[in-house]
């Protein structure tokens, strides 16, 4: 199972969306979003606090699921298949689909049992198994030279930017296709959120990356496409304004509204 | 400053700061004398019980039965019959709270009937003792004809401990951030598997906490078990169909003998339920600071 997982990410991770909107309760949030998200590259959504970034990320691994009153319409295929359909497990697509959080959150658990919950939750049990999976992903993460003799040391015991590279090899260690990330760097200090872009780099040969970010000058340093989502007032959902190689989207924005942005005029 | 007083630039001296400086001190000064007060009345509470009570506990105390028409021996047999009900307690209320507890917390949408149900466990707790004996006696001692037992002291008391053990594990798994969810499921969890690995095991500690507390509390309950099955004097209980003694309702009674004063035995009984709570409740506290250290979030 995992080797054929294995096999699957290293040859596709794309993502088409067409027409998405959601909405919280009676108000939407975000409207007519088409775009989409090409394998093995970093794609950053950027925009203004509050333009729904998050939102459409969440609809990436269905972790919106989760919170009541939110309704996701559209088409959001993976891989070709619609991943909101009946049939899906959404289970199995966040096995695929693996997401790094905010703020970093590891389980109160040693370093190496954080790594190891994804792979016992799909069944490995093997030490040896679990153990080569558990180093591969705390390298992938470049956090294993760190922490490689106290594996079991309990992960609270790290410092933030450890933690959350200790999240980074968590989400890797089931193997994902996809690694969504939500402002990763945003809780950290500058050289912690430089080896998380490192790793960012690194991984983008073997997975598609899908990063939202606050910061344009990340933006800018480590993604291959930047989407640029705006809510333009209140009463309107928030809205995809522009898509495009993320040299041109920095150079040459063909949208006033992105380029009003990018230079610092709102936002 | 210079004398001529036309000041050119402020510095932080000149900020008046007094008016805080002694909100503060009052503030430590009043949270300070109530905290001490409430540390001499205990110390002068459990000091006083265990001067008066120290005469009285002996090997025979402990291990025998009333003798001499209840004015001599020992209260093995109540001690027995509180450790029965304790069992018992155990035994209904922990896995039925515990699982409404996880039921409201976790499972249930936040509907009405489920904000109903929330203010209903309120109330519950604030249910006066007495009334949960006389319901006992009702409903379970005759409605479903357990009479006079062990038994149904034991489902009476665990009616009176439900809502602390409901309410402390809704508490605990509300302690649990949303963020350790969030990472569970994104990993590729279920909801049970999230509820089992992860949310449950870390919020533990907590719901121990809270069951024995309400055990606790429980076990030293007298009017839930007044009318459903506690005896003046039984011997060892060894079955639950049978009426019991209890350390609670013994020191009631002992206390209350017009006749025949037994002021060691009521000192002595005080003394020994009050280190078994005790006890239980150090050995709960220590447990779970052990276990808290590493979780500051």
């Amino acid at each position: 199972m995992v080797t054929a997982q294995r096999q699957e990410s290293s040859q596709s991770g794309r993502f088409d969306i067409e027409n998405v909107s959601v909405s919280y309760g009676s108000e939407k949030a975000l409207q007519g979003v088409s775009f989409c998200i090409e394998p093995r590259r970093v794609t950053a959504l950027i925009g203004p606090s509050g333009c729904g970034k998050s939102t459409l990320l969440r609809c990436f691994n269905r972790m919106n699921d989760a919170i009541d009153n939110v309704e996701v319409e559209g088409l959001i295929a993976l891989n070709g298949e619609d991943i909101n359909a009946k049939a899906v497990d959404a289970v199995s697509l966040r096995m695929y689909v693996g997401q790094v959080f905010q703020r970093p959150n590891p389980f109160p658990l040693s370093i190496y049992d954080n790594v190891a919950f994804g792979p016992r939750t799909q069944g490995v049990r093997k030490r040896d198994e679990l153990d080569e999976i558990v180093i591969d992903s705390l390298k992938k993460a470049a956090l294993y030279e760190e922490v490689k003799n106290s594996m079991k040391k309990h992960a609270f015991e790290l410092s933030g930017g450890q933690q959350q590279r200790l999240c980074i090899a968590r989400a890797l260690a089931t193997r994902p296709g996809v690694l969504l990330m939500d402002e990763p760097c945003s809780a950290l200090d500058p050289i912690s959120t430089g080896m998380i872009e490192e790793t960012v780099q690194q991984l983008k040969e073997i997975m598609t990356i899908v990063m939202v970010t606050h910061n344009m000058q990340q933006a800018a340093r480590i993604s291959d496409t930047t989407a640029f989502l705006l809510r333009e007032s209140i009463e309107e959902p928030a809205e995809l304004i522009e898509i495009c190689d993320t040299n041109t989207m920095f150079t040459q924005p063909s949208d006033i509204r992105t380029e009003n942005y990018i230079t610092g005029r709102f936002g | 400053m210079t004398k001529a007083g036309k000041k050119t630039t402020i510095t932080f001296s000149d900020y008046n700061s007094k008016g805080a400086r002694r909100a503060e001190a009052i503030v430590r000064i009043f949270t300070a004398t109530c905290c001490v007060a409430v540390m001499v009345l205990v110390a002068f509470l459990l000091g006083y019980l265990f001067i008066r009570g120290v005469g009285s506990i002996s090997w025979s105390f402990i291990f025998d039965s009333p003798q001499d028409r209840m004015t001599g021996g020992g209260i093995w047999p109540a001690i027995v019959g509180t450790l029965w009900l304790i069992g018992l307690v155990s035994a209904f209320a922990m896995p039925v709270g515990i699982a409404t507890g996880i039921y409201l917390a976790e499972i249930a949408k936040q509907s009405r009937p489920v904000r109903m149900l929330r203010v209903a466990i309120a109330n519950m707790a604030g249910v006066p003792s007495v009334v949960y004996g006389l319901f006992g006696f009702a409903a379970f001692s005759l409605a479903f004809g357990l009479g006079k037992s062990l038994l149904a002291m034991g489902l009476t008391l665990a009616c009176v401990t439900l809502p602390v053990v409901i309410t402390a594990t809704e508490e605990a798994l509300r302690q649990i951030p949303t963020e350790q969810r969030q990472a569970a499921m994104a990993l590729g969890c279920t909801r049970a598997r999230t509820l089992g690995k992860i949310v449950l095991p870390t919020a533990l500690p907590g719901i121990i906490t809270g069951a024995i507390l309400g055990l606790s509390r429980a076990a030293g309950e007298t009017a839930p078990i007044l009318f459903t099955g506690v005896a003046f004097f039984a011997p060892v209980a060894t079955d639950i169909m049978q009426p019991s003694m209890a350390l609670p309702y013994h020191l009631y009674i002992m206390a209350t003998q017009p006749t025949t004063p037994a002021p060691h035995i009521v000192w002595g009984t005080a003394l020994v339920l009050t280190g078994m709570l005790s006890i239980t409740n150090a050995v709960i506290a220590t447990w779970r600071s052990h276990k808290r250290r590493k979780l500051q979030w």
